[in-house]
């Protein structure tokens, strides 16, 4: 009866489907619990010249209004920076900045009330987008970056020179569940919170800094969130801060949910760059040099933009050798909504500009894109990334011959190119592109993880973890883990609600690191009780410790002892230890070992190990409209070894969907003050069922194993696969590229209609005949 | 004359008398019942996390329809069965087939969105159909999930969807069937007094009289639009006065020469009629909103409300519709054209109401396509759309009615296009390239499009000059195959 390893279904899929999983909004209210609405200025940047709040206050089941100066602490729900006003003093700094927030009887009223603000703002001209930022010199924070060899000299040597530039947009993440909190007053300062939040532990940080009140007597909790994505990891804190400084105000039960619009509108989204990029290969495609230019839109404030734009540089190589490279990077502040974490945390932005060089190297020197992409990879002898970093181990070249053969590349491509040789609108583009995603938080300091296990005396088992369940299934991979270090079956182990007073001190749920840390943790805290059952049971049977063993829930003796056969159930040596006067309760705790990365020096490993894995998509475009039709997609993805493939899976293919979105359909409008104008699903469009194709082929790579010592030699799996979805990006381009040979779309992304468009009328022939009369030097 | 709104739960009918006219049902579940498995994620309708089954009476039997709670007035249902996600599983250690089927196919991952995929399953369930992918993907097209990347929920869907029902739902019909029928009285609705109420008259006559009577009330058949005034908008509509009840309103008559639609008719009833007349209509109804909208949506109100991007009125004025209005007990008719004056302006006077809609069939020398261009192909709301009508004359184009969405203030046809393509010789090699430029022009001085968040005025002129190009080419007879990425007219035929 193993548990590691077994495709079960998530921890809670049967209360999901019978709606009876609890999300904040649906716990049963506690008697008296009141309803928070935030109020904002319709404004871009500037100081509040007057703010009058009287409508507010008299809306009839108004209970109160609160303002900055209500907080009786700290003004403040960033992560680390201090520049997070939970409410706005003085000045807004992008339209949607929160100015006060309606204490009401009931959610609607609260809503209503906050409509009959009269708030006059100063508003100047805004920084919006990166180009006006970069025309201000708005730097938020100093530019950054690494270089190996000389790259401007490589590049100028190099017998063949690219250069381009690619606008990346941003993405909403679109969680099902919006933002949500509610807080319970207890005896004097206390005070619970149960918040849809990825970092508890911040949450009750900042709210007891914001009441202040110790630490100590803030309690966060949270069972589950409705979808995350990083949009959870600094952004719950302001919602949680609000319900909990109403709460405070009104010494009742408060409760912030957000509208869908308020929600897009007020809180941060992935960051959306512009790259600029010069490269030089050889005559195969082969790179010489690179020095790639980032610039992030970073928005009002630091949230976590200095580890996303850290981690972009990580990942311009992706999973290329860069013999010689300088990559750098901006951090731009514009007065926007402050952009923060979203699934890859920079590292699909600074993907894209690689798998763009190698895209148009191939179009460029007319090479099949795939032979210029495996020349590139890294392999042993070409295995030093720009930041110092060796790559030890090297999977990529296997996974991508193996999906090569298995999708067919070879032939479909020379089909799209029949297809396309037909002439007429509809083009054919194939790509397979593949992903290499680094392993840990590049700040060392949050690579730790803490764990409860308690056993009782019938032998069932409760977990407690650092981590939050977001839906990625990390309740069901540890509960897995545990129930094998106890040799339990999975019905006697429960994996209790994330809270702060059970395990404290803990960092986000991010990085794609929740079953690495927390799973490691929780089979520390396992093993420490398993060992005292160990004694008790060893007493029992005559045996030393270690000849014990746990299996099929039954404790006895190994093979090779003479008491061999004789076993007790597992709830039978919990209750005898109980009786023998042996904890049953044990704390885990781990650090990720090997890593450390000194951004001063620009050295060290950032990384313990990468996660890998490729994908093949083919498109049809329509040129003339720009519509697009992705045909099929084949993965191959490496899970080392798998703690739950089912999990797994869908987190595979859930995130190349999720990319997918972020590359073609999902596209972030701002107007001139800095509003967002798509902020709900009528104007932004994620991806619905009909875009993901019937010919989806997503296996999990079988020779997967972590070389490195992970949790049952598992990878993390959270954020790589949303960068499968390159390949659809790139196999546009090449769709389009077929209306031109030799000229590179500039495709910027997201791929909507109108972009493709605007790519294929940029590199359209469109009269062969007096183009062929135009002086050489003039055409070149 | 009935002062209660009444309709079914759980077996039992439920009679409100005070209800908030603009009151959801989503609020009534949530709020009131405390049934907190059906969520909210949007509330405007579009991303079905809301979802529940509508059971309405159709010829005698049941018929369920997915419906999203979040902007369906409690005073919509009068008369029907709403079943949520918790009514599903028969006790704590059972699932419904398809409940089993998402968990069986690991198809929940956060599972927020799971609820309203299970009613949409629910509906298409105990539609008694054999879906293949594309009929999933059509059904589950209002139904957003973030986390699983859809495919586990299609093989969910696949794999318990197909056959007859066998569920407590399909076992308990006939009294269900019952149940609702008694509900039916014929009674005029109006809950509330002259100052606020909910109203839905039984009869074209009392509907009529009772807009007249109250010039300021807003009319509302699904409130797909009109629901997100009250969610979004949070305005005060304290008279309404609901269409949905009034049978002859929701006729739908397809005749020798045309289709008879009533206002009232929803999308799903107006569907196949419709679809009769081109295959590229159906593909617009069926790319209109989703299944929860066109349950409950109507084509009357698409073309009431005056959007400029309703995608029916440019297929109608196409295809040559006319509509009738009645005030009190004067009728008028005219072409659906002449409605849309300008941006929020119809020919429609307060108190007047649209019942219904003419639309000739095609004549056998007379071709139709008509085109979407959106950011997401199921599902939203058009950049741009053209229809257009050729009359033919031997190889040449006699006669061309082109109306578009997205390029004016209102649905509009484009005269000098209209001109430009009259005449063409479509036999002759190279003609709709050739005709490429005159189109081209015709089109920038027959519109002025805007920028908006949807597309840029550019791209929306560009991509119209496509579609005539594309609407020629294949008048040619190219096959749609060739020339199209999907909605293919031979698939549909």
């Amino acid at each position: 009866m193993k548990s590691v390893g077994r495709a079960l279904p998530h921890d809670s899929a049967a209360r999901h489907a019978r709606g009876t999983a609890n999300y904040v909004d649906d716990l049963p209210e506690p008697p008296g619990t009141v309803h928070v609405a935030p109020g904002a200025a319709n404004a871009g940047r500037g100081l509040i010249r007057s703010l009058d709040l009287s409508a507010v206050r008299s809306f009839p089941g108004v209970l109160a209004v609160l303002e900055a100066g209500d907080i009786p602490g700290r003004n403040d729900c960033s992560p680390a920076a201090g520049d997070d006003p939970i409410l706005a003093e003085g000045e807004i700094r992008f339209p949607g900045d929160v100015v006060f927030a309606v204490v009401a009887e009931t959610r609607d009223i609260a809503r209503r009330a906050a409509k009959r603000a009269r708030i006059e703002v100063e508003s100047g001209s805004p920084r919006v987008g990166v180009d006006d930022a970069l025309a201000a010199g708005s730097d938020l924070k100093p530019p950054y970056g690494f270089e190996r060899g000389d790259a401007a000299s490589a590049v100028a040597a190099a017998p063949h020179r690219l250069e381009g530039r690619l606008r990346i947009g941003g993405q909403d993440h679109f969680y099902l569940e919006g933002q949500a909190a509610l807080a319970v007053p207890g005896e004097d300062d206390e005070i619970r919170v149960f918040s849809s939040t990825q970092h508890p532990t911040e949450v009750q940080g900042l709210v007891a800094a914001m009441l202040d009140i110790p630490d100590a007597a803030v309690v966060c909790e949270c069972r589950r969130m409705g979808g995350a994505f990083g949009g959870k990891e600094s952004q719950a804190a302001q919602w949680a801060c609000l319900a909990a400084l109403a709460a405070r105000a009104v010494g009742r039960p408060a409760k912030v949910r957000l509208d869908r619009d308020d929600d897009m509108a007020m809180t941060g989204k992935r960051h959306d760059f512009r790259a600029d990029y010069r490269c030089g290969v050889d005559a195969s495609g082969v790179l010489t040099g690179v020095e790639i230019d980032l610039a992030a839109r970073v928005g009002c404030s630091a949230d976590l933009s200095m580890g996303v734009c850290d981690r972009a540089l990580f990942h311009a190589d992706n999973a290329y050798h860069y013999p010689a490279a300088a990559i750098r990077s901006r951090r731009l502040r514009t007065d926007t909504v402050s952009n923060t974490a979203f699934r890859g945390f920079g590292g699909p932005q600074g993907m894209i500009v690689a798998e763009r060089m190698m895209d148009e190297a191939a179009i460029r020197l007319g090479l099949d894109p795939l032979a210029v992409r495996k020349r590139n990879l890294y392999r042993p002898g070409r295995d030093t990334t720009p930041y110092g970093q060796t790559v030890e181990e090297h999977v990529l070249p296997d996974i991508v011959g193996a999906l090569e053969a298995s999708s067919g590349y070879a032939s479909r491509r020379e089909e799209a190119a029949r297809f396309n040789a037909r002439g007429g609108p509809l083009r054919k583009g194939i790509a397979l592109t593949p992903v290499k995603f680094g392993i840990a938080y590049t700040l060392l300091t949050l690579n730790q993880a803490g764990a409860l296990v308690h056993v009782f005396t019938d032998g069932s088992v409760q977990v407690n973890h650092g981590g939050t369940e977001m839906g990625q299934g990390l309740y069901v991979k540890v509960a897995q883990v545990v129930a094998e270090e106890l040799g339990v079956g999975m019905d006697r182990v429960r994996v209790t609600a994330t809270r702060t007073d059970k395990v404290p001190n803990t960092p986000a749920t991010a990085a794609s690191s929740g079953s690495d840390l927390n799973g490691m943790a929780a089979k520390r805290a396992a093993r420490k009780i398993r060992r005292r059952l160990a004694k008790v049971a060893g007493r029992r049977f005559g045996v030393e410790p270690d000849r014990i063993r746990f299996e099929n829930g039954e404790v006895g003796p190994a093979s090779g002892e003479p008491r061999h056969g004789e076993t007790m159930p597992f709830a039978e040596a919990a209750s005898l230890a109980f009786t023998e006067r042996v904890s049953l309760s044990a704390t885990g705790f781990f650090r990720t070992p090997k890593i450390g990365w000194n951004r001063d020096e620009r050295s060290g490993r950032p990384f313990l190990y990468f996660a890998c894995g490729a994908a093949c998509s083919e498109v049809t475009v329509d040129t003339e409209t720009g519509e697009m039709r992705l045909d099929r997609v084949d993965i191959l993805h490496d899970a080392g070894r798998s703690l739950n493939p089912a999990i797994d899976m869908g987190q595979i293919e859930g995130g190349f969907v999720q990319g997918l979105g972020w590359l073609t359909n999902e596209e972030l409008v701002f107007d001139q003050s800095g509003r967002l104008l798509t902020h709900a699903p009528s104007t932004y469009k994620i991806p619905t069922c009909s875009d993901v194709p019937a010919d989806f082929r997503v296996e999990i790579y079988e020779p997967g194993r972590n070389p490195e010592r992970t949790i049952h030699r598992s990878k993390a799996v959270g954020e790589p696969p949303l960068m499968l979805a390159l390949s659809v990006f790139s196999a546009i381009v090449h769709a389009v590229a077929s209306l031109a040979p030799g000229r590179v779309p500039p495709l910027d992304a997201p791929a909507t209609p109108e972009a493709i468009l605007r790519a294929a009328d940029a590199i359209r022939r469109r009269d062969p005949a007096p183009a062929r009369a135009v002086p050489a030097a003039a055409a070149g | 004359m009935r002062d209660a709104v009444r309709f079914v739960r759980r077996g039992r009918v439920v009679s409100l008398g005070g209800f908030a006219p603009t009151e959801t049902l989503l609020d009534h579940l949530r709020l009131r019942e405390r049934s907190t498995g059906t969520k909210e994620g949007c509330a405007e309708g579009d991303c079905g996390a809301c979802t529940v089954a509508v059971g309405r009476l159709r010829d005698g039997r049941i018929v369920y329809e997915p419906a999203n709670s979040c902007i369906q007035l409690l005073g919509t249902l009068d008369g029907a069965e709403v079943v949520a996600v918790e009514d599903l599983a028969r006790s704590s250690d059972d699932l419904h087939p398809v409940q089993q089927a998402l968990v069986d196919c690991h198809g929940s991952q956060c599972g927020f969105c799971t609820p309203g995929f299970v009613m949409t399953l629910f509906a298409l369930y105990h539609a008694n159909e054999s879906p293949n992918r594309d009929a999933v993907n059509d059904w589950l097209a209002g139904n957003l999930c973030r986390c699983t990347g859809y495919r586990p929920i299609a093989d969910a869907a696949l794999a318990c969807c197909g056959g007859p029902p066998r569920d407590d739902f399909a076992r308990n019909a006939a009294r269900a069937a019952a149940l609702l029928k008694e509900l039916d009285d014929g009674e005029d609705l109006f809950a509330g007094s002259d100052e606020a109420f909910f109203a839905a008259p039984a009869s074209e006559d009392s509907l009529a009289e009772l807009c007249a009577r109250h010039p300021d009330a807003v009319i509302v058949a699904g409130a797909t639009d009109v629901g997100l005034w009250i969610t979004k908008e949070l305005r005060d509509l304290p008279r309404i006065i609901h269409t949905g009840r009034v049978p002859s309103l929701r006729a739908v008559r397809e005749e020798d020469e045309r289709v008879e639609l009533g206002a009232a008719a929803t999308y799903a009833e107006a569907e196949a009629a419709l679809g009769g007349i081109d295959p590229d209509v159906g593909e617009v109804l069926r790319r209109l909103g989703s299944k929860q909208v066109r349950a409950v949506g109507t084509v009357g109100g698409n073309i009431a409300n005056g959007s400029p991007i309703g995608d029916m009125p440019p297929v109608l004025i196409a295809l040559g519709a006319s509509i009738e209005l009645r005030l009190g007990v004067r009728r008028r008719t005219l072409p659906i054209e002449d409605f849309f004056i300008d941006y929020g302006v119809q020919n429609r006077a307060p108190g007047e109401l649209l019942t219904r809609i003419r639309i000739p069939r095609l004549g056998p020398d007379e071709r139709f396509r008509s085109y979407k261009i959106s950011k997401r192909y199921d599902q939203d709301i058009s950049s741009v759309l053209g229809a257009f009508r050729f009359g033919l004359a031997g190889g040449r184009i006699a006669s061309a009615t082109m109306a578009w969405g997205g390029m004016a203030a209102t649905p509009k046809r484009s005269p000098r296009t209209e001109q430009a393509v009259t005449g063409l010789n479509l036999e002759r090699e190279g003609t709709p390239r050739a005709a490429e430029r005159s189109v081209r022009d015709a089109l920038a001085q027959d519109f002025s499009p805007i920028d908006d968040h949807r597309a840029s005025a550019r791209y929306r002129l560009r991509v119209a000059g496509a579609l005539v190009l594309k609407a020629l080419d294949e008048t040619a007879g190219r096959a749609s195959g060739e020339t199209r990425v999907r909605g293919h007219r031979e698939a549909a035929a």
